[in-house]
């Protein structure tokens, strides 16, 4: 597997926006990992599920703004260069 | 930001040569003088300078080119000061000055450690005041030096290995380059990833990660020189050999540091096979260097 830096941006990209792309209502909160079930426990350590939950939210409303530059940069790219 | 200066005196030179066909631009008005072709320095300084200066430089007499000079240097100034700025925001210049403070001690000594592990017997790494040492004073300190150094080397001797079974061409330098740094990424990714979701509290920085999975290149440095010296019977002793002194450092080494935050955890309201996890990832991070060592090899010892 030859790995150029150009293929790990590409899946740095699409996994980034695999993660901003999962909707809270229609989706999370259906699957009972919304907002809501996230803080669940107290102390110092919360588990497992509360870490993935606040990562993705964390995700979506950082991430939101460069997506989009980042995305349309790729787009206009592929159209002009193949 | 040299060669900013450099590459700027030299167009200026070249605008001049193009000049100097005499009096596109400027009155040649010294007297008898033909048109003399030398490129770059010469003869149209004297023709346009307004002050009496004799020889000294014939490049600062022409005001103009005197000017866009300084002007090209301050420029570069100012883009080296930004330059500094923004790289220093993102990566603070003294950590990562303190993963280099190494002395030929102290290399001498890790790589010892890392092909040979087993007689080493304090693994703890001292703190001063609650700061890591630096490398120079404790072995047990993670460092870049060494990493570093390895990965080049891994590169040249790719490029050597792939040379003696004649399938060397400049492009696959390259692609070997950034295969191995895509998978040290790739490595360092995941690790802080779990260590994030099981909510280790230690003190691993990136930095440290990144030493840590640097250090497998040492391994595949002798996996390869044995292989090729010794041919593939070489090559698979040296692979195991490498192999189990990589696992054994690496957890010793991350034992220290990932483990032993469980005394901190006093509430223990987190779920109960909480150490069970922590010893999984030090146990998964051990076994996946020799898979990588094999994978990034193979295909240069047949």
């Amino acid at each position: 597997m030859a790995f150029t830096l150009y293929s790990l941006i590409q899946t740095l990209i699409l996994c980034v926006n695999a993660i901003a792309v999962l909707h809270e209502e229609r989706f999370l909160s259906k699957m009972g990992w919304g907002v809501d079930h996230g803080v669940g426990g107290f102390g110092d350590d919360p588990g497992v599920k509360a870490q993935i939950l606040n990562l993705i939210r964390s995700v979506r409303t950082i991430m939101r703004v460069p997506l989009i530059i980042v995305n349309s940069g790729c787009i206009v790219l592929l159209l002009l260069f193949g | 930001m040299t060669t900013c200066r450099v590459t700027s005196l030299t167009i200026f030179a070249k605008q001049r040569g193009r000049a100097g066909p005499p009096t596109v631009l400027f009155e040649d008005t010294s007297s008898g003088a033909p048109a003399m072709r030398t490129p770059g320095y010469n003869m149209a300084g004297p023709a346009n300078e307004m002050q009496g200066d004799p020889a000294g430089n014939n490049l600062f007499t022409d005001p103009m080119a005197n000017a866009a000079m300084m002007y090209g240097s301050s420029l570069a100034n100012t883009g080296k000061d930004m330059v500094n700025k923004e790289f220093s925001r993102f990566v603070s210049v003294n950590k990562l000055k303190y993963f280099f403070a190494v002395d030929t001690r102290y290399v001498l000594k890790k790589l010892m450690i890392l092909l040979f592990p087993y007689t080493h017997q304090d693994w703890e790494v001292r703190y001063h005041r609650d700061t890591p040492l630096t490398p120079r004073q404790d072995v047990n300190a993670p460092d870049l030096y060494i990493p570093t150094m390895a990965f080049i080397t891994y590169i040249l001797l790719t490029g050597m290995a792939l040379g003696i079974q004649q399938r060397f061409s400049p492009e696959v330098l390259g692609l070997c380059a950034s295969t191995a740094l895509v998978w040290i990424i790739i490595e360092v990714l995941v690790m802080l990833l779990s260590l994030y979701l099981l909510t280790v509290h230690s003190d691993l920085s990136t930095f440290d990660l990144i030493a840590y999975s640097g250090y497998k290149y040492v391994g595949m440095i002798f996996t390869v020189l044995c292989g090729l010296l010794f041919g593939s019977d070489g090559y698979y002793v040296a692979l195991a050999w490498s192999s189990c002194a990589l696992m054994f450092f690496i957890v010793r080494s991350l034992k220290m540091k990932i483990l032993p935050s469980i005394s901190h955890d006093t509430m223990g309201t987190g779920p109960s096979n909480k150490p069970q996890f922590r010893l999984y990832i030090t146990v998964a991070t051990a076994v996946f260097q020799p898979i990588i060592i094999y994978w990034l090899t193979s295909h240069l010892v047949r």
